[in-house]
């Protein structure tokens, strides 16, 4: 068969052409139902789009260079973080102690690093029972509605007119301080907000026409739940998820600047900014290195989870 | 011909602020093995609380139902939430108005058809997967292999229908419910996802109740109709015996404010003035008096029993089918 080759938009030299160019086509040889787009799930999209958020991914790449070097910095900086040297106290950052050293002479590096480490923990750990917890108890106030909702909502409302840092230090005085009493500590009032999202997620997508149909092919209250209603819901679970972990940080180390946090020779940030507070004004690298990463630490979750809320839902940029 | 659904005196009320809205005011019909029976009405005349209470679908609390709905000899009424869970999905099957909001935006195509099979048939991962691309195919969807890893926003409204059927239907149904399953969609698709029910129908027997207010498609698919008003059967009977030979000034109304191909550009098209009544108080005697042009005096205080007129097997609850009445026109457009 003689085919011309042609550029698009140019015409065809009508000489050219044979009986055989106006043969009848085939429904196969139309090619109209040949899949042309590649198939991009909403995680793909999502991560194509945070991906593009210059400020986003640079925090990203910071949080897990933290995470790294909160995994591997004690080791690397050839000190351990309690090994103590009566000889070199209140050093000044040097080729052996990077950081320097504090007032019984361990290496401020290695603590540091150290300190993050159990700051993210404990920001991970209470995140994560925040999670649980909220989206258990947000679903099914919001699926069930009515006297289920009622019943929740006012114990959620009793939990949260305490005030927390009360609750807390209370639970940290009765109990032994230390990285599981904190985290049970944030966590007794931290899930009621996650709670609030996903009730008010859930009531909003609970009336969707999909809910229906899933129940009309017989699927029981908890598969809708689970499998048709968090999933949906999933963006702004995450989006308050990275907001909660800063916030659990911050509490951690405001608890431990207290002197209720993690007991030594352990260390966190927060017990690290106290013990330093006492001689800031003449060793002020000892505050420096911990308090620097801390708000850095801060800044890129809330810089990140600011990119991952645009990222999930586009239509709440605007 | 065996009847695989009878539904007696059925009533739906809602209980709300101001009262109670009777929705569904004590409907009688029956749906025969392998036909599709056309329900059809203006918005809001309890069509679509009638289909969803016929798989239990209406919420209760607010709703309160009554009567009784017998499919293949059981009471669907008095069934458990656990029984009624193994007959959705698996007995009878529901097809919805917008494809657009019907299917779950995060789920995959595929996975919302393996979810019945996986729940009904206890069909494993890969057995119910290659059923749902056989599903796709079956309703038209080309390259169903790659089609059932799609998510429902990559497919296009007439699509989504499709899956939609596809979803339904998985499971092979004795009933399928479609809740106006063209009217979101554009008239070219229409007759095709009619096409594929229809082919369906027949390759399966299974029985349709169609949901609609469009009597284009109901001459097309439907053995038999059934109109309703204000939460009432006004009349029933065979498709043909309803087009050519509607009873009740209603019917007649529906089908002359359909714009017809062989109108003349000048003959107006004829509404039907007013709005149905609050169902909160439903009149006393016909619920379409108020906008009835032939209505009578008889009509205020008295409400017309459903009583057969002439056809085979078809009835109208109207007045005017009493021997006293003046005879009625039979052509509606000379009256106006």
């Amino acid at each position: 068969m003689a085919t011309i080759e042609t550029k698009q938009g140019q015409a065809v030299d009508p000489q050219g052409l044979t009986k055989a160019d106006f043969q009848k086509l085939d429904h196969s040889e139309k090619k109209g139902e040949v899949v042309v787009r590649e198939s991009i799930s909403a995680w793909k999209d999502a991560w194509l789009r945070l991906r593009s958020n210059k400020y986003a991914m640079a925090s990203l790449i910071i949080l897990l260079l933290i995470v790294i070097m909160a995994l591997i910095g004690q080791s690397i900086s050839g000190h351990d973080y309690r090994s103590q040297d009566y000889m070199a106290t209140n050093e000044k950052p040097s080729s052996n102690h990077w950081f320097g050293t504090d007032d019984l002479g361990r290496d401020v590096f290695a603590r540091t690093w150290m300190g993050a480490g159990i700051s993210l923990q404990v920001g991970l750990y209470a995140a994560l029972v925040d999670l649980v917890i909220g989206v258990i108890v947000g679903g099914i106030m919001g699926y069930f509605g009515g006297k289920v909702d009622e019943i929740l909502n006012r114990i959620c409302d009793i939990l949260y007119s305490i005030p927390n840092m009360l609750i807390v230090i209370l639970l940290i005085v009765v109990l032994e301080p230390s990285m599981f009493t904190i985290v049970l500590a944030l966590s007794i009032t931290g899930w009621i907000s996650m709670a609030w999202i996903v009730r008010g997620q859930i009531m909003q997508l609970k009336n969707q026409e999909y809910v229906l149909a899933s129940r009309s092919l017989g699927a029981g209250s908890g598969r809708i739940l689970f499998r048709h209603l968090i999933p949906n819901a999933i963006g702004p679970i995450i989006v308050t998820l990275t907001m909660t972990v800063p916030n659990a940080i911050f509490s951690e180390a405001f608890l431990s600047f207290l002197g209720l946090g993690v007991q030594s020779p352990a260390a966190s940030l927060g017990t690290m900014i106290n013990d330093a507070l006492k001689a800031m004004t003449v060793y002020p690298w000892r505050m420096l290195f911990p308090a620097v990463l801390i708000s850095l630490t801060m800044l890129c979750f809330n810089i990140f989870g600011d990119g991952l809320r645009d990222a999930l839902d586009p239509k709440m940029k605007k | 011909m065996e009847r695989i659904l009878e539904v007696k005196d059925l009533r739906v009320n809602f209980k709300v602020r101001g009262g109670t809205v009777q929705a569904v005011r004590g409907v009688n019909f029956h749906v025969n093995k392998g036909e599709t029976v056309a329900i059809v009405g203006e918005s809001g005349c309890g069509k679509s609380v009638t289909a969803q209470s016929l798989m239990r679908l209406v919420p209760s609390p607010p709703a309160v139902t009554t009567g009784s709905i017998k499919f293949k000899g059981e009471e669907i009424l008095t069934k458990s939430l656990r029984q009624m869970e193994n007959i959705r999905g698996k007995e009878m099957g529901m097809i919805f108005q917008d494809p657009m909001t019907s299917l779950n935006p995060t789920l995959t195509i595929g996975k919302q058809i393996m979810e019945g099979l996986v729940k009904h048939q206890g069909l494993s991962a890969s057995a119910a997967k290659q059923r749902a691309v056989e599903m796709l195919k079956l309703v038209g969807i080309p390259n169903p292999e790659s089609r059932v890893n799609q998510y429902p926003h990559e497919f296009s409204g007439g699509m989504r229908q499709r899956g939609m059927i596809a979803i339904a239907l998985a499971c092979n149904p004795s009933l399928l419910i479609a809740d106006e399953p063209t009217t979101a969609l554009d008239v070219t698709v229409q007759a095709q996802i009619m096409n594929v029910m229809k082919d369906l129908q027949v390759k399966f027997g299974t029985s349709i109740i169609l949901i609609t207010h469009d009597l284009g498609v109901v001459a097309d698919v439907a053995d038999r109709v059934i109109v309703m008003y204000a939460g009432k059967v006004v009349e029933s009977g065979k498709t043909r015996d309803i087009f050519k030979n509607p009873k009740h000034p209603y019917t007649r109304g529906l089908l002359e404010s359909v714009p017809r191909l062989d109108q003349k550009k000048d003959e107006p098209l004829i509404p039907i003035y007013g709005t149905p009544p609050d169902l909160i108080k439903p009149p006393a005697g016909c619920a379409f008096a108020a906008r009835c042009k032939e209505a009578m005096r008889v009509c205020l205080p008295n409400d017309p029993a459903l009583v057969s007129v002439e056809g085979e097997d078809h009835r109208a609850a109207c007045w005017l089918n009493h021997e006293l009445a003046h005879p009625i026109s039979s052509e509606g457009g000379e009256s106006a």
